[in-house]
């Protein structure tokens, strides 16, 4: 599903954000993505989403050279992922519906398809009572759950999320990583960013460890010698 | 289609609607996005009517200049139309010999009309306009020549071939001066093309600035919508998704500044209409003010909504490509 070769990215002004990464997630595979913060986690996200260009090496998904995209052809290729961020990237003036719908309305379904999917899609989130709410009156947690409601949709075959857990509390984050884990057993490939690893532990998913920008560990935490895993 | 994901449909393909639906349904979220344009300036009056207003009064400038330039131009036709030779005849030419002169002149086939004024009926006629009454009876002899008003058929009213025609009359005999009052006319008419040019170039620079005003105000929108520009990006929406609102938004602006235009300019002519009908009577001419009428109207208004979508879409050009999500 995703494949990276020998990916390095530096940022003009000389940071080297990401040295010669190469790994491979298969479809409806679910994995962990983690490391200090600046290790390269978001610049790896961004590198999927094309919010960035490799410097050297290459990004594929489902085989698809991310490098031959063309620049108009990226908003396309974002509706095949559905993206997941720390702050939600909410509309706040708008409501629950609305943001949920955001998706849909671009890609141009009827009024009554968007009615439904909305629909399903928060109930999926255990939302569905707040369908007119704004984003404003709900809690941290809810917010973030609309915001996944948005990324799951339209049924993209692949998920990705930057820190999803990042200002909720244990009891919340597990929630959140229970409907990743549901999404994933629909067949939906996911792929989390994060640094909480007690989260991890818990999960026993694949994990890929990033340091200074260096893949050092692909695999299941148990694998890891235990002097090799990262302290946060 | 889906670029990366073979099989996996986007939007409506999915829904499979049919092609007329498609259409009805494409036009029906252009509409909707209109209106929802329409309704982003209704919820800040404010400054959308001071940006109408701005776009209003530039419109109106133009269009005020043409209207005086094109009544001009008929004012002035009316004139060219009725231009008149007159003909002084030598003071010792007697009676006979005008005669004589009037018969010959009628045979001309560039002549129209002949008037003969009596040196006699000159000085009543002096005497009863001037109002120099008595004193015109200490005059010994009567001062004025007999004059000809010789009025040249349609096809000799233009300036030239009324001048030839005038170097004609003034070889006759009986002819002391020709006078043709074309001169005068023909420097109205170079004011007035000047006066023309002036106006497209006035005009040209206020519809350039009505642009440009449009331009930047749509750039303001984008930039207070940033946020909003980039969730939409990161959920996949293209540039022309995003640009549609603003492009509408400047055809909103375009058309409400071409109609206040509209409502300005009627409003400044029924306003200077009286002191213009009033200025016409004492010069003794039916005259009333040509406003602007169907066809002037359409297209200045298609002109302000031309130069409103114009100039949005090249702010939106610009500056929905800058913003991207990082």
């Amino acid at each position: 599903m995703i494949r990276f070769e020998q990916v390095s990215k530096t940022y003009p002004g000389g940071q080297q954000a990401l040295r010669q990464v190469s790994f491979h997630i298969s479809p409806g595979e679910m994995a962990f993505l983690t490391g200090h913060s600046g290790a390269g986690k978001s610049t790896l996200l961004k590198l999927i989403s094309i919010m960035e260009r490799p410097t050297v090496g290459k990004v594929l998904i489902n085989g698809h050279d991310l490098n031959l995209i063309q620049r108009r052809q990226i908003p396309y290729i974002r509706r095949d992922i559905g993206m997941i961020f720390q702050s939600h990237q909410l509309l706040m003036d708008r409501s629950v519906f609305d943001n949920v719908a955001l998706p849909l309305v671009i890609e141009g379904y009827s009024h009554k398809e968007i009615g439904k999917r909305v629909q399903a899609a928060l109930e999926m989130v255990g939302l569905a009572d707040k369908i007119k709410s704004s984003p404003l009156a709900l809690s941290g947690g809810e917010q973030q759950r609309v915001g996944i409601a948005r990324a799951i949709v339209n049924k993209p075959p692949l998920l990705l999320a930057d820190e999803p857990t990042g200002n909720l509390d244990p009891k919340l984050s597990m929630e959140i990583m229970r409907l990743f884990e549901s999404f994933n057993q629909a067949g939906v490939a996911v792929l989390i960013a994060t640094h909480d690893l007690g989260l991890i532990a818990r999960m026993r998913y694949r994990t890929l460890t990033l340091k200074k920008g260096q893949m050092i560990t692909d695999g299941l935490t148990e694998d890891w010698p235990s002097d090799d895993a990262p302290t946060v | 289609m889906s670029l990366l994901f073979k099989g996996r449909s986007q939007g409506a393909v999915r829904s499979q609607i049919s092609p007329v639906q498609r259409l009805l349904m494409f036009f029906i979220s252009h509409v909707r996005q209109a209106l929802a344009s329409l309704g982003e300036l209704w919820r800040s009056p404010g400054s959308s009517l001071m940006t109408i207003a701005v776009l209003g009064l530039s419109i109106t400038l133009p269009s005020a200049l043409y209207i005086l330039l094109k009544n001009t131009e008929r004012v002035s036709a009316g004139w060219e139309q009725a231009s008149e030779i007159t003909l002084f005849l030598h003071q010792s030419t007697s009676e006979g010999d005008i005669q004589q002169l009037m018969t010959r002149l009628k045979l001309w086939p560039e002549v129209d009309e002949l008037v003969h004024i009596d040196k006699a009926q000159a000085l009543q006629e002096f005497k009863q306009l001037s109002g120099f009454g008595d004193a015109l009876n200490y005059l010994d002899s009567n001062p004025l020549p007999h004059v000809i008003l010789v009025k040249p058929n349609k096809r000799h009213t233009s300036p030239t071939a009324a001048g030839m025609l005038l170097d004609k009359l003034r070889k006759e005999r009986e002819v002391e001066v020709g006078q043709i009052d074309i001169q005068w006319l023909e420097r109205l008419h170079g004011i007035v093309s000047i006066a023309k040019e002036m106006v497209s170039v006035v005009a040209l620079l206020l519809f350039l600035a009505v642009a440009l005003i449009i331009g930047n105000t749509i750039r303001l929108n984008i930039l207070s919508r940033r946020d909003e520009i980039l969730v939409m990006k990161l959920v996949g929406a293209t540039d022309a998704f995003i640009q549609r609102p603003f492009l509408y938004t400047g055809f909103w602006y375009g058309f409400l500044g071409g109609l206040l235009a509209w409502i300005t300019v009627a409003l400044l002519l029924w306003w200077l209409s009286d002191s213009i009908t009033r200025v016409a009577s004492l010069y003794q001419v039916e005259f009333q003010v040509q406003g602007l009428h169907g066809q002037a109207l359409l297209l200045m208004l298609a002109l302000s909504i031309f130069l409103g979508l114009a100039g949005s879409l090249l702010s939106v050009h610009k500056h929905i490509r800058a913003i991207e999500p990082k």
